[in-house]
């Protein structure tokens, strides 16, 4: 099969840290690829680093056509400016029709400021990607007012158009045969002008637990947990289903749980199997990042809990006498 | 150090509600409030000027109502107060926004910049880095932790899971998380300052040195094509139980769906 040109087609920003592709950008390239055959166009993976790295193989089997690795020492570690003028020149060079980025920590600084110095438009966290029929415009549609509305965006007359999308949200698309992309090094030069941050120190915050964005089943408290203690309880419940535990940014607001387990639109995008809402009311920030779940069972005191309106199964009852019992169901069935 | 402090009055959105009826928002009686990540930066602002001097500007594009919250950004302790106001800068997205924010910033003396990471109506987190690109500064994002050295300082960036601790000199630009620092209150006797003393400089297009091409609707690449109310999904199943019946339910939907 000939590859579509690598010009005027879809660039995907294969964020690295640490020599490893953040999982983002799999879900990016899944969605480019089906971006990409309705425009008829390419799919480049585009890297930044200084060549260590090389991960062409796993690019490849997510979907990009062409992978483009900007190099030069400066880029071995995540900084904005030499990073801004590497993507630069790769788009100079391919003149791309959509270039998307993840909603990340790196990809929230570096996108807008790219999309500064290349005076284009920059959708931020994106949770649709599609082709206008007609005009071929990418429409990007997000959450706003925290989540309370939607909107499309569009970017009419400057290209690329650009966006960020959240993790988690779009689906990856693995191609074992797919055929090997078309690796092109660029070699950049990085100006000292470009150096003036400097890292000193990079550390891990404490971890630990497993992603709840990686998690199948998610079994989430809120205020409603009633203290710190009883999440003991739901740790053992999500022990028994496999999965791991979240919470609501109120039970991370009170201090039970770590910003990490949060979900929700100032916390992480979720799309388990199974998401399970342990006294949480339901607030309109913490529904947008948990209602694409496969199946969703809530349970709450409160028959007026918005959470209910979500739900494939509510309960209305306390969690206080559910959880134990169904801690002990669970146990039962896992017997044999 | 001369600092300035690029704050937005938003609707407070954790107080929106949806009409029940036809989905839309419920926007009357909504009240307005300085940006939390914003007010985190002042806060960092006033700390950092506490101890080594220098002084804090606060910086606004909005409508004359923001006013309100410049006032209580003099409340709290800053020094001067600019209201960037006008037909001009309507319909801005964000590259048109940080496109007349940072010519207002020319007009200005300063070592460092702090926007907080994003706002609350719109969450996008990109007027901060898109300032210091017009104005060829470097930037420090989702900045957690600040401490002033000579000619600069040192940040600790925050990237959820890992963090850095980096060095930059000055000139420069950082933007704020939530986290920074926790907002100082008004004392009564700077509220009383802020409207009795202090003056709000109203700033116009014509006081910035911009590109009219690069304000307002004009100057702004992306459009809002459509929005609506998020759609709902067909309700489920709801019951009342508590303890060992509950569990049953629960396990039997699992089972039911193949989940365990």
């Amino acid at each position: 099969m000939t590859r579509k040109p690598i010009e005027k087609g879809i660039f995907v920003f294969a964020e690295t840290v640490n020599g490893t592709v953040t999982d983002v950008v799999f879900e990016l390239l899944g969605k480019a690829r089906e971006l990409a055959a309705q425009l008829d166009v390419s799919v480049t993976a585009v890297m930044a680093g200084d060549g260590a790295f090389t991960p062409w193989k796993q690019l490849s089997a997510h979907g990009a056509d062409y992978i483009v690795l900007v190099k030069n020492p400066a880029l071995s570690q995540y900084l904005t400016l030499p990073c801004v003028r590497a993507l630069a020149e790769a788009v100079r060079l391919c003149s791309p029709e959509i270039f998307l980025f993840g909603a990340t920590p790196i990809g929230r600084d570096l996108a807008p400021r790219l999309s500064a110095r290349l005076s284009t438009g920059l959708t931020a966290d994106c949770t649709g990607l599609e082709i206008e029929d007609g005009s071929g415009h990418l429409l990007m549609t997000r959450p706003a007012f925290g989540g309370n509305l939607m909107a499309t965006i569009i970017c009419a007359d400057h290209r690329p158009q650009m966006a960020t999308v959240r993790p988690g949200v779009m689906v990856k698309q693995i191609n074992e045969a797919a055929q090997d992309a078309q690796l092109t090094v660029l070699d950049v030069n990085i100006p000292d002008s470009d150096a003036r941050v400097e890292i000193l120190e990079s550390a891990s915050n404490p971890p630990a637990r497993r992603s709840i964005r990686e998690a199948k089943v998610l079994i989430s408290g809120g205020r409603g947990m009633g203290s710190q203690k009883n999440f003991s309880q739901l740790e053992r419940i999500a022990d028994l289903l496999g999965g791991t535990i979240a919470s609501s940014r109120a039970a991370v607001d009170i201090g039970w749980q770590t910003k990490d387990r949060q979900v929700g639109q100032t916390g992480q995008t979720v799309r388990p199997d199974v998401y399970i809402a342990c006294g949480i009311s339901g607030a309109i920030q913490h529904l947008a990042g948990m209602e694409e779940s496969g199946f969703i069972v809530a349970i709450n005191k409160d028959e007026a809990a918005p959470i209910l309106g979500v739900a494939d199964l509510g309960i209305i009852g306390d969690v206080m006498t559910v959880l134990p019992a169904l801690e002990e169901a669970l146990r039962a069935e896992t017997v044999f | 150090m001369k600092i300035i402090v690029c704050v937005k009055q938003v609707p407070d959105t954790t107080e929106i509600r949806l009409d029940p009826v036809n989905g839309t928002l419920i926007r009357d009686g909504i009240p307005s409030v300085m940006n939390p990540d914003d007010k985190a930066g002042l806060e960092q602002a006033l700390r950092l000027r506490e101890s080594v001097g220098g002084d804090v500007t606060v910086l606004s594009m909005g409508p004359p109502q923001a006013e309100v919250m410049l006032r209580e950004a003099l409340a709290m302790g800053a020094d001067r107060a600019i209201l960037l106001s006008g037909r001009a800068f309507a319909g801005s997205d964000t590259l048109a926004t940080s496109s007349a924010l940072a010519a207002a910033i020319r007009k200005l003396d300063y070592d460092l910049i702090i926007t907080g990471r994003q706002a609350i109506d719109g969450d996008t987190a990109q007027v901060g880095p898109q300032i210091a690109e017009h104005l060829d500064i470097p930037n420090v994002s989702y900045a957690e932790q600040v401490t002033p050295i000579d000619g600069g300082i040192i940040v600790k960036r925050s990237f959820e899971d890992r963090y850095q601790i980096q060095r930059v000199m000055f000139p420069c630009l950082i933007t704020a998380l939530g986290e920074l620092a926790h907002p100082r209150y008004m004392t009564p006797g700077a509220i009383f300052d802020a409207y009795r003393v202090h003056t709000i400089e109203q700033w116009s297009d014509g006081d910035i040195e911009a590109d009219a091409k690069r304000l307002g609707l004009g100057g702004s690449p992306t459009r809002v094509k459509k929005s609506f109310p998020k759609s709902t999904k067909p309700a489920g199943v709801v019951t009342r139980a508590e303890g060992r019946q509950a569990a049953d339910i629960i396990v039997a939907k699992l089972k039911e769906r193949f989940l365990i």
